[in-house]
């Protein structure tokens, strides 16, 4: 199997939050998050529902705008060039009405570098090389997740977001997404990873982003946080009760 | 009743021997509009992607004039167009009134607020599936609506057919800008209005039989392309 080359020109990038706000239906969804993430760990963020999970990665990716702090990765406020080095795989994958070469082909072009060997390498990379003239959208859950990930990794992302990408996947088909996404973090990439499940952040973890109703509760070594989390909430979380405050 | 009859059997006939003026008019009506029909894309397509696209001030306004639009009666098209390329016209140099280049130009005016509107739909709705991941692949507005216009291509096509039954079914427009002159301008919805008139029944069955076959099979074809499209998951 042949995978691309590690990018090693392009250092992992840090990302920092400062002071940041989402507004939305009149509340704070987002409500003052200072948060500092490390350039070499794959951060998982946890929380319960509504604690503000995706809107944070959405955030940090630019899709969102803030209604008050910055959003800085490698000490520069985020700009389109810093998301040209971004990429992320939403937890139902958009893919284009078109074969699975295609949707990789259709995202390399964007970026002028779309070449034959580089479509099969992605493929055989995420384990689709057999399918590349299948229609996209016929594929099963997992294979689709599995092309929306080659199509993320088809972009050489310094920084890979992850928004609960195996929710409603299998085992085979999840441990398949987590052993990929491991490898990109491998080769370099930074990696910030939503997840419901509290096994996937044990098995993937670096750091741990613990967020509830919309603030972040802790960010710690996951290590620690699985052990002796910091805050009531954390240990309520991970002991199964639900938090109500 | 029995005139009726008659009149079917020689319809019947002028088709299956093919007659040279009958084709003549058939093809002339194709010709010009599926002209019209691609110039209608040609503008309507770009124009209702960035319509479903685009964030502007004036916006709902523009949309809902344009939806307005897609009922123009065809005999209001047909007179703005004559007064544009009658001799006292603004275009009347170009000396196109009867011509028709005419015809083409006012069933393209006739159907390309059809296509833009139609495209604006469907295109709006593609968006809203894919706008996340567009604005997280940094595309710019062309790299989307190009996008957008590929994958639509299927629901894209039942439009253009939309414009295209509008075309080749009108008779306001392209007999006042057209004149309806034998081997010249002459159509089928224009040759049946007037075959029609005189009594000649024949022909005008004939017309009208080839009219709605031309129907039938185009709208057979989309129907057969669409459930293609839906069978590999691209509609």
């Amino acid at each position: 199997m042949t995978t691309p080359a590690p990018d090693a020109s392009k250092p992992r990038i840090g990302g920092e939050v400062r002071g940041l706000v989402y507004r939305a239906g009149g509340a704070n969804r987002i409500d003052g998050i200072d948060l500092a993430l490390p350039k070499s760990s794959l951060t998982v963020v946890l929380g319960p529902n509504g604690a503000g999970k995706s809107l944070l990665l959405r955030l940090m990716h630019g899709l969102l705008e803030p209604a008050a702090g910055e959003i800085l990765w490698d000490g520069k406020r985020l700009d389109e060039r810093m998301r040209v080095r971004q990429a992320m795989v939403f937890q139902r994958p958009v893919l284009l009405r078109r074969s699975v070469g295609a949707n990789i082909r259709f995202v390399l072009r964007l970026r002028g570098k779309a070449t034959l060997e580089a479509v099969d390498s992605l493929l055989a990379e995420v384990g689709l090389e057999q399918l590349a003239d299948q229609p996209a959208r016929q594929l099963s859950g997992g294979e689709q997740q599995r092309l929306a990930l080659a199509r993320a990794l088809a972009l050489k992302p310094a920084v890979l977001f992850m928004d609960e990408p195996t929710a409603s996947l299998d085992p085979a088909a999840t441990a398949s997404i987590e052993s990929i996404v491991k490898r990109a973090h491998e080769r370099g990439a930074k990696v910030i990873f939503v997840t419901h499940d509290l096994g996937q952040a044990r098995r993937l973890a670096d750091d741990i982003v613990f967020l509830n109703r919309g603030r972040l509760v802790e960010h710690t070594p996951a290590e620690r946080f699985f052990d002796q989390p910091d805050s009531r909430q954390a240990r309520q979380y991970l002991s199964g009760k639900l938090i109500l405050d | 009743m029995q005139d009726f009859g008659e009149a079917f059997r020689l319809a019947f006939q002028l088709v299956l021997t093919a007659d040279p003026d009958l084709l003549e008019i058939i093809v002339l009506s194709l010709r010009v509009s599926l002209t019209a029909v691609a110039f209608s894309c040609l503008i309507g397509l770009p124009l209702g992607a960035a319509l479903a696209i685009a964030r502007f001030p004036g916006r709902p306004a523009l949309i809902i004039l344009l939806n307005a639009l897609m009922g123009l009666p065809p005999v209001v098209v047909g007179l703005l167009i004559y007064l544009m390329l009658s001799n006292a016209g603004p275009l009347g140099w170009f000396q196109l009134l009867y011509t028709p280049t005419a015809m083409i130009i006012a069933q393209t005016v006739l159907i390309t607020p059809i296509v833009a509107a139609l495209c604006r739909e469907v295109v709006e709705q593609l968006y809203s599936e894919y706008a996340e991941q567009f604005r997280s692949l940094c595309m710019t507005r062309r790299q989307a609506m190009s996008a957008l216009l590929w994958d639509a291509r299927y629901s894209l096509l039942t439009v253009g057919l939309a414009g295209f039954g509008r075309a080749v079914a009108e008779v306001g427009a392209v007999i006042i800008v057209g004149g309806n002159i034998d081997h010249l301008t002459r159509v089928m919805t224009t040759a049946i209005a007037l075959e029609t008139s005189k009594g000649n029944l024949a022909l005008a069955l004939a017309l009208g039989l080839v009219l709605l076959t031309i129907a039938l099979s185009v709208n057979a074809a989309v129907m057969m392309l669409r459930m293609t499209a839906s069978r590999y998951a691209y509609a």
